[in-house]
């Protein structure tokens, strides 16, 4: 006879049972944490090799005068390295660029880019489409966009040339873009916000369409406008999505570096930070020097991003 | 919402043609950059509304692939970025799953340094990356590359899936831990096919983290034998730096998979880049 009585409560069975089996697995934390350590350990002492070791030295090599050549003594210098960062008008100079890249990039970016979510945030035929094609730039390597860039802004018969030219008739001849610093940077501009835009897009237009579609109804019903509806109801929606894409393009912003490097290589006063470093480092070897540049820069940008954090939290609970 | 048929075409309208010209600006270099690849060299710099050359030629590709070898510094990519990327899921899905399921001492430090990790540039520790790859021989290789690649890559990937593993249901392990199974059966058979959308996540965002990666490559690599992609091409601009013709047939060799990738796994990109983005 199968009586029902025989089936004894699932849950009691299943908790015994789990206590049984942790049980045996115990000796059994100490099974649990020899197989985590086996799961841990090969990525983390890797990682710990190339980041956690390096980050450490970055510092430690930018207290030295460090010589390159094995065997040769490199003395410690204490705070010599920074010293002279601060008052190099280069590194000074190189700041200010990033600082000007930042400025215009970050703003032009955040405005287009919640522009265009804002656009693409409706059942509108073919919006993947778009958030496809928008997104293109987004994904395609800086080497490549930042030599496209060069050749459009190119002193001749370029792209940027034609649509200043003859296109807006803003200048009467063309104009050679990277003979100067302000005009190479408009070029390093414009590809840092045509590259950026779609990725702001995109984080922006996740956190539209979170938001109830029923919020806008009722404001609708309520007599609100489009830019009331904007203003009060995605606005305070997007405020978290608006202050990491923010604190995130900040970040990138003073870590420029590629497109500097390959669209005019820092000559004409374009040095940003990270080139600075680079050919400090690799073209006159002195690491010592760079270390303490890439350590000033990290140090900066985590104290900027640290203040907007700190900011829009504030301004998040008033 | 109640609108009438006309202000809701007109408002479709209106947002269709500024989606338009945003998608003209942004796509328009692109067409220019093809455009060019297909033109005979001497006419390289001419109309540049003109995107239909006259005549058109292959010559550009034709030369690039052959006497350029990027044949070669494609291989070199791809096999980087294959054997990387393999790495870099395997390593971090099983930290994250560790991070996310199991007890062990010491947990909290390890996960914290992971997370510390995540706000170091790569830039920053480029200096001292060099002198260790010099002290371990890894300079001027391909196979050098990897362990550099993967180290830097942990970081975030092991925090997007630890994220992910913890919203699998407790419940399935246990019932898993009831059957017997331990952590490698659970880690292999549970958490990684329920995880199968972070794994592509993370599977793209490796594969084109590496297939792009430049500054360390550039400062690693001399022969030129064991260039990249990304290398060959800033390079060989260098070198023909009126030859756009030719050197955007190379970016073009090197952006199509990329394209390829983003095309087909488009929607993992969306989740990948939100979920990273609004948790970091």
């Amino acid at each position: 006879m199968t009586a029902p009585t025989a089936a004894p409560p699932a849950v009691t069975v299943r908790s015994a049972l789990l206590r049984r089996r942790r049980g045996a697995a115990a000796g059994g934390g100490r099974r649990e944490a020899l197989a985590a350590y086996a799961f841990v350990l090969p990525g983390f002492i890797l990682y710990a090799l190339v980041m956690l070791y390096p980050a450490v030295q970055t510092f430690l090599l930018s207290l030295r005068d460090w010589k390159i050549t094995p065997g040769v003594d490199s003395p410690w210098v204490g705070l010599d390295n920074y010293i002279r960062a601060f008052s190099d008008p280069a590194f000074l100079d190189s700041l200010v660029n990033a600082v000007v890249y930042t400025l215009v990039t970050v703003p032009m970016q955040i405005v287009i880019g919640l522009f265009l979510a804002i656009l693409l945030d409706s059942k509108l035929p073919g919006r993947v489409a778009f958030r496809v094609l928008f997104y293109l730039p987004v994904v395609t390597s800086w080497v490549v966009v930042s030599l496209l860039f060069r050749y459009i802004f190119s002193s001749d018969e370029g792209l940027a040339n034609f649509v200043t030219v003859d296109l807006l008739h803003l200048a009467s001849d063309n104009v050679s873009w990277f003979q100067e610093r302000w005009t190479s940077f408009i070029a390093i501009c414009a590809l840092g916000i045509w590259k950026g835009v779609g990725w702001s897009m995109l984080i922006f237009l996740a956190a539209l369409t979170a938001v109830p579609k029923d919020l806008h109804e009722a404001a609708a019903i309520d007599g609100a406008g489009v830019f009331k509806r904007f203003r009060y109801v995605s606005l305070p929606s997007i405020r978290s999505a608006l202050s990491v894409v923010v604190i995130l393009l900040v970040i990138g912003g003073f870590n420029v570096f590629i497109s500097v490097l390959l669209i005019t290589g820092g000559t004409n006063d374009t040095q940003v930070p990270l080139t600075y470093m680079y050919d400090q480092a690799f073209q006159f070897l002195d690491f010592g020097y760079g270390s303490a540049i890439s350590f000033s820069l990290t140090a900066l940008v985590l104290v900027v991003s640290a203040a907007q954090y700190w900011w829009t939290r504030r301004s998040m609970r008033n | 919402m109640v609108t009438s048929p006309r202000r809701r075409i007109l408002n479709y309208a209106i947002r269709y043609v500024l989606l338009a010209i945003a998608a003209f600006l942004l796509v328009y270099p692109f067409l220019y950059m093809l455009s060019t690849s297909f033109k005979p060299r001497s006419l390289v710099l001419g109309d540049p509304t003109q995107l239909i050359p006259e005549d058109p030629t292959l010559d550009n590709y034709i030369q690039v692939l052959g006497v350029d070898n990027f044949l070669r510094y494609f291989l070199n990519s791809a096999a980087v970025a294959v054997v990387s990327t393999v790495l870099i899921v395997a390593l971090s899905s099983m930290m994250a799953y560790a991070f996310s399921r199991l007890r062990f001492p010491g947990k909290r430090i390890l996960f914290t340094l992971i997370i510390v990790g995540l706000t170091i540039p790569t830039m920053m520790l480029i200096i001292p990356q060099f002198l260790l790859a010099r002290d371990l021989h890894l300079l001027n290789s391909l196979q050098g590359l990897v362990p550099f690649y993967v180290g830097t890559a942990l970081g975030f990937n092991t925090f997007l899936l630890s994220g992910f593993f913890e919203t699998i249901p407790k419940e399935l392990d246990e019932a898993m831990l009831i059957d017997g199974a331990g952590p490698w059966r659970r880690y292999w058979s549970l958490a990684l096919p329920l995880s199968k959308p972070a794994l592509a996540t993370c599977v793209i965002f490796a594969f084109l983290g590496t297939w792009d990666e430049f500054a360390w490559a550039l400062t690693v690599l001399n022969d030129v034998e064991v260039r990249t992609l990304p290398i060959a091409i800033a390079l060989f601009q260098g070198q023909h730096s009126t030859s756009w013709g030719l050197v955007f047939a190379a970016s073009l060799l090197a952006i199509i998979p990329v394209l390829i990738v983003y095309i087909v796994f488009q929607r993992f990109f969306v989740a990948g880049l939100t979920s990273g983005a609004i948790k970091s």
